[in-house]
């Protein structure tokens, strides 16, 4: 590998932290790539270090940057134009960074009623002055006290700043971080824009896919979820009526949760040439049932397809009306 | 809001929609001159994203044509497109999108009245509704 150490850069912007546990779950491996890599900014999880020194960074000095998280608050759309500034490769990281993740369901909702639920409605809120975070206030005349703006709605890293690869999961495999490091490490990269796959479906490596077990797909007969009953641990989930998204979603994972018995969700992003991926699902789903009277029973359809890619989908968030 | 005239596509099939569009001409009923004509194969051609796309781009209203169950060119095209349009109809009502902005008819080729009944009323129920809000964005 390179003699000269690649200097990475990891922000959290709007994330849990899974994704950042996904880099540290390498683990033995990590020690392997450590010599050649240089952590000179992870915030605000890992590293001890903090936005100012990121933003004192010469532009272009840093060789990777990985934003997990989406858009929510103007620190993360701030610190994301940041690393855009600071890095030479910048990939969005994650589901939540890549779709918009699971937060992104709040784009069903206003910012009104999100705050109107958060800080009134809920059983154990007192909040009898009805305050509501505020980006700005003076206290005691003199202190001026800030907190980071709460945008209207959630966005992904690509709709604030120009991304070069994309990595899907919640959060991504840490093989298929490795994977991507070394990729990066030794220069084999895709063309910009694209995401670091293998560019297989889920039913491509599903071990259950009738194709692999010589079985005759036939239409789905009835809709289940995934709390009734116990699905045949051989048997396709969608033939057996579990609401399955592997079709579509790219099968970097090897297809875990399948594997486990759980229907795929969808974190890993679409593959390639999708450009919607819950308008996809519903062609993949709706074409495979076996009669119009089972579309009623699949439930909160927009939630189930866009569990994970609601903000990237061509709607993008719920039609306020007029 | 006297200007304003509904942008409406409707996504015909070739072998009984868009036949019953050409009757309706032959024949001379009058339908909206507001109408844009998009011809495609199938009924089930029709993805869930050529829909969206349409709205995206300033429709406000989106009718789907297609033949009757039982006479698809292609057996089940339009049977997979009922399935899609249901499923889309839910997703597009959780939204926001009012219900009556996407429809779905059988109209054969023979049933060129029909058809110019079917997108007057289109037209009709769309002018009620005003404009589709979803062009304007995020």
């Amino acid at each position: 590998m390179a003699d000269k150490k690649l200097r990475l850069a990891v922000l959290m912007a709007g994330a849990c932290g899974g994704c950042d546990m996904a880099i540290v779950d390498i683990s033995e491996t990590l020690v392997d790539v450590l010599p050649s890599l240089e952590v000179v900014f992870w915030a605000p999880t890992v590293a001890d270090v903090k936005y100012k020194d990121l933003e004192a960074m010469p532009d272009k000095s840093v060789d990777v940057g990985l934003i997990s998280g989406m858009i929510r608050l103007d620190e993360h759309e701030h610190m994301s134009k940041v690393m855009r500034a600071k890095c030479n490769v910048v990939v969005a990281y994650g589901a939540c960074a890549a779709m918009g993740g699971i937060p992104g369901m709040a784009n069903m909702h206003t910012k009104e009623d999100i705050f109107q639920t958060a800080y009134f409605d809920t059983f154990s809120t007192d909040n009898p002055d009805g305050i509501t975070p505020q980006p700005h206030y003076l206290m005691d005349g003199k202190y001026d006290l800030t907190l980071p703006e709460f945008y209207p709605y959630v966005r992904p890293i690509q709709s604030v700043i120009d991304v070069d690869y994309f990595i899907g999961g919640c959060p991504p495999h840490h093989s298929v971080v490795l994977n991507a490091l070394v990729a990066i490490l030794k220069g084999e990269l895709p063309p910009k824009g694209s995401w670091i796959t293998n560019g297989k479906a889920v039913c491509d490596v599903c071990p259950r896919n009738p194709r692999n077990t010589d079985e005759k797909r036939e239409l789905v007969k009835e809709v289940r979820r995934t709390i009734e009953g116990d699905p045949d641990e051989n048997k396709c989930l969608l033939q057996q009526g579990y609401m399955c998204l592997g079709p579509i979603t790219q099968g970097d994972c090897g297809a875990l949760c399948t594997k486990v018995n759980i229907p795929c969700a969808g974190c890993g992003g679409p593959i390639p040439g999708v450009k919607d991926f819950g308008l996809r699902a519903i062609s993949a789903i709706a074409s495979i049932l076996d009669n119009e009277e089972l579309v009623e029973q699949i439930p909160s359809p927009v939630k189930l397809f866009y569990r994970y890619s609601l903000p990237s989908s061509m709607l993008g968030k719920k039609v306020k009306k007029a | 809001m006297s200007e304003w005239t509904p942008n409406l596509i409707v996504f015909a099939c070739n072998w009984c929609t868009y036949q019953g569009a050409d009757l309706a001409g032959s024949l001379r009923y009058d339908y909206p001159a507001n109408i844009k004509i998009i011809r495609v194969p199938c009924s089930g051609r029709v993805e869930p994203e050529f829909v969206v796309e349409a709205f995206k781009r300033g429709a406000d209203g989106v009718f789907i044509g297609g033949c009757h169950p039982g006479d698809c060119h292609y057996k089940e095209g339009n049977y997979k497109a009922i399935r899609r349009f249901d499923l889309l109809k839910r997703i597009l009502i959780d939204m926001g999108i009012e219900k009556e902005r996407f429809q779905l008819e059988w109209i054969s080729g023979s049933e060129g009245k029909r058809f110019a009944e079917a997108m007057t009323t289109f037209e009709k129920n769309i002018r009620e509704l005003g404009p589709c809000r979803v062009k304007e964005g995020v």
